[in-house]
């Protein structure tokens, strides 16, 4: 004990470095606190063998057991997905119109088409499926091609006007700038204006000019025709506007939405669902009871 | 030690293994006691069943992860209301520094799991090896087949303590009698295995092997404690104005002589100074005059006689007559120690005791130390239980005046309002609606008086939505405005929805807005 030298104030033994006049005191640590720090050093060598770690030219090292977060996400999407093998298989098999009946399969579609519709939907149709001018509003309860789920599902998997399928929905109107003069269009325009406040479209100035060009498409009550893809004209939605420009427009040149056909770019289990997640956005109709 | 006489310092320390005897009294029988009550909560509470209905669990006691919930008796608690867990850490911080305050480190000397199971360790220890002379005589044998034999019984039997240990921990969070018939017949998930295996390994290495290790170099609550203790802190020390100086036989009787001549040789109460093994070094009392300043002077000996019984005992390894020192959990067993060889001796015990370090020149001068009362009653330990008691009722009080019904509302603002063909302008909610009781409930849904919106459920005709026992349903519902109404054409209509239990009759609202065309 006599070699080492003391602090006088603690009595502490000194590591025998001074600077200043400063003694450095030697208060020493635990033997297995170093052997845990050894241990952590041979963890960190092993670890950076197993796991990807050291940087190289392109990419890091890979690691012998090839982890990587790209990998584990991927696991994670196959064991969520069969984990959900079931009701996929079951969403396939049942009647669409039937998918609500079941809540647990009504969840899994809705959650499931929620993600299909932000893919691939929200694009035109908006996050909130609001729509814009010209892109339908799929929150409200007019449907230019029908709100049964049967046909939300038909317009989905075909699409709108589009070259690539045979059985795309497909709706005419002639460009009548071609065909009226132009008073015959201002009147036709202000008879219009007035179909949302309860006209008759058959009644009036206008009421021949529609009779003759109109109603076929839109009937002669002015409500439109799902099969025709004709829009009811006597609501209070108007995709491109109602005002007299708007419509002025529209009807000279004939505006058409177009939609791809869905069919060829989704699965038939993100069909059915993203068909089922728009017929619960609120505008949905029930299938007709079955006879 | 090791290096004596070279010039190089050793700068790791080789742990010192302590040996502490057995010893009895009335602080290792309170300690016990503690020992008893605090292991028999840990193991048993799992086990305690509360009847909760048909759809709830019936353990007592659950902390459910997967499910999100917190079953303690007749509470339940979700997540939505974890201030109730954060305001019991709180008030077990509160509590911990009214303790240390009033009584120092009783955390560390009773309570801390370290601490109880280091002392089932240090049983099972003396159990098997003897006490601290024969395990002394053990650990300085060579390995021969009696060493195997005692040291692997000792590690099976902590080993099995460790495995029950983190055996008990795993039933909080998980049916507990189910789980233990999955654990035996190796069914049970792997994550109940791992966290079994993680607290029998930490069990058994911090209880077995590192012992007050853990508390000198691991636990950061010594320094902070450390500036929880002032001198009104009753705290176990030793009254060197009576035990000083100390000495046994005939080498006493000559110190004692000396003393009055020498009075430095009192001043240096251990000339060894702090050991290796990172003790830190005694520090002198406040406001206690040095000895070697003179102040003391002894006519005779000092009652202490040196036997070393105080630090025997110590399972820190540390002598409490070196002064106050952060190694020290304040176990109480030297005082116990001191006090059976004082008995002994025939003198006062009490040489090593709770004191006040405040009444240390005091009882210097020959006064007797201040009442009980005057250090417990101080205004730092007042504020403290005021504070731990406000807290404490807060929490009572709420839990009181929580309502039964817990419901949100989040509105849809993308888009703000829809248009519907006739005219009529829609709002779409979010309705969230918490059934935390055991059985389905149905809940019926309306705007609040005077709105003049029309309701409609998305999915249900009527306006009820069925909620399932335990679970929070999320209903998208629709409040509606007639054209031209003035909730349709105004900008914003503020309005209540209420929610009632129609089986309790129990009401709740949320208030929120109708988005119009803002004409």
């Amino acid at each position: 004990m006599t070699d080492k030298k003391r602090d006088d104030v603690t009595g502490t033994e000194t590591t025998g470095h001074s600077w200043d006049g400063i003694e450095e005191l030697n208060t020493p640590l635990p033997r297995w606190w170093l052997w845990t720090f050894y241990a952590t050093i041979v963890w960190g060598v092993i670890y950076t063998i197993l796991y990807p770690a050291w940087p190289l030219v392109s990419s890091a090292s890979a690691g012998v057991l090839g982890w990587s977060t790209r990998g584990e996400v991927a696991e994670q999407i196959a064991e969520a997905e069969a984990a959900n093998a079931d009701l996929r298989a079951q969403l396939i098999e049942t009647e669409l119109a039937a998918v609500s009946d079941d809540p647990a399969l009504q969840n899994y579609a809705v959650q499931h088409g929620a993600a299909v519709f932000r893919t691939n939907c929200s694009q035109c149709h908006g996050q909130g499926a609001a729509g814009a001018k010209g892109y339908p509003n799929l929150l409200d309860d007019a449907w230019l091609w029908g709100g049964q789920i049967e046909e939300i599902a038909y317009t989905v998997r075909h699409g709108i006007r589009n070259e690539d399928d045979p059985d795309a929905r497909y709706s005419q109107m002639p460009a009548y700038g071609e065909i009226f003069s132009d008073e015959e269009i201002a009147l036709i325009v202000a008879h219009v204006q007035t179909l949302d406040d309860g006209a008759d479209p058959m009644a009036g100035e206008a009421g021949e000019l529609w009779a003759n060009n109109c109603a076929a498409c839109h009937g002669e009550d002015g409500k439109g025709n799902h099969d025709l893809g004709a829009p009811n004209l006597t609501d209070a939605i108007w995709l491109y506007g109602s005002s007299e420009e708007d419509l002025t427009y529209t009807i000279v040149n004939a505006r058409f939405g177009v939609m791809p056909a869905w069919g060829a770019f989704l699965t038939e289990d993100e069909v059915r669902a993203v068909s089922a997640y728009v017929h619960q956005l609120g505008g949905g109709e029930d299938a007709p009871a079955a006879e | 030690m090791s290096d004596q006489g070279t010039e190089t310092p050793q700068l790791y320390a080789p742990r010192e293994p302590i040996f502490p005897r057995r010893v009895s009294g009335t602080f290792r029988r309170l300690k016990w006691w503690i020992m008893g009550v605090t292991l028999a909560i840990y193991y048993l509470t799992p086990w305690l069943r509360w009847d909760r209905g048909p759809n709830l669990p019936d353990q007592a006691v659950l902390v459910d992860l997967a499910n999100r919930r917190f079953y303690f008796f007749w509470i339940e608690i979700w997540p939505h209301e974890f201030y109730f867990v954060a305001g019991l850490l709180v008030m077990a911080g509160l509590g911990l520094f009214l303790f240390t305050a009033a009584l120092g480190r009783v955390w560390c000397g009773y309570a801390c799991p370290q601490t109880v199971w280091t002392d089932l360790f240090i049983l099972v220890e003396r159990w098997v090896e003897g006490d601290r002379n024969a395990r002394l005589r053990l650990h300085k044998a060579p390995w021969s087949a009696r060493k195997w034999r005692l040291r692997l019984t000792k590690w099976t039997i902590w080993v099995a303590i460790g495995l029950a240990t983190g055996g008990a921990w795993v039933f909080y969070f998980t049916d507990a009698p189910t789980l233990l018939r999955d654990l035996l017949t190796f069914s049970a998930h792997p994550v109940a295995y791992t966290s079994i295996g993680i607290l029998t390994f930490t069990t058994v290495v911090f209880g077995g092997f590192m012992r007050e290790q853990v508390c000198i170099y691991m636990c950061p609550w010594p320094r902070i404690q450390g500036a929880m203790m002032d001198e009104d802190t009753l705290t176990v020390a030793y009254r060197e104005w009576r035990g000083e100086p100390r000495g046994k036989g005939l080498r006493r009787r000559h110190e004692a002589e000396e003393a009055a001549h020498a009075a430095e040789d009192a001043a240096v109460t251990r000339a060894a100074g702090p050991q290796l093994g990172g003790r830190s070094p005694a520090l002198k009392m406040p406001g206690i005059p040095d000895t070697a300043s003179g102040a003391v002077h002894h006519d005779g000996p000092g009652d202490c006689i040196d036997c070393n019984a105080c630090v025997n005992v110590c399972p820190m390894g540390i002598d409490i007559r070196d002064g106050q020192q952060m190694a020290c959990i304040t176990c109480a067993l030297c005082i116990d120690a001191c006090d059976e060889v004082m008995e002994k001796v025939g003198k006062e015990r009490g040489l090593i005791d709770y004191i006040a370090l405040s009444d240390a020149p005091r009882e210097r001068e020959g006064q007797p130390p201040r009442s009980l009362w005057v250090h417990v009653l101080r205004a730092r330990n007042i504020l403290y239980t005021v504070l731990w008691a406000g807290i404490g009722l807060g929490l009572v009080f709420l839990l009181f005046i929580r309502s039964e019904i817990d419901i949100t509302v989040g509105a849809v603002r993308n888009p703000t309002y829809v248009t519907l063909s006739d005219g009529t302008i829609r709002n779409a909610y979010d309705l969230r609606i918490l059934n935390k009781n055991g059985d389905d409930r149905v809940y019926l849904v309306s705007p609040g008086f005077g709105a003049n919106l029309d309701l409609e459920i998305e999915g249900h005709p009527g306006s009820t939505i069925p909620v399932p026992a335990n679970t929070t349903g999320i209903t998208r519902i629709y409040f509606t405005a007639p054209p031209d109404s003035p909730a349709a054409n105004a900008d914003r209509t503020e309005f209540r929805i209420w929610v009632e239990d129609f089986q309790s009759g129990e009401r709740a609202f949320v208030d929120t807005t109708f988005n119009g065309k803002g004409q």
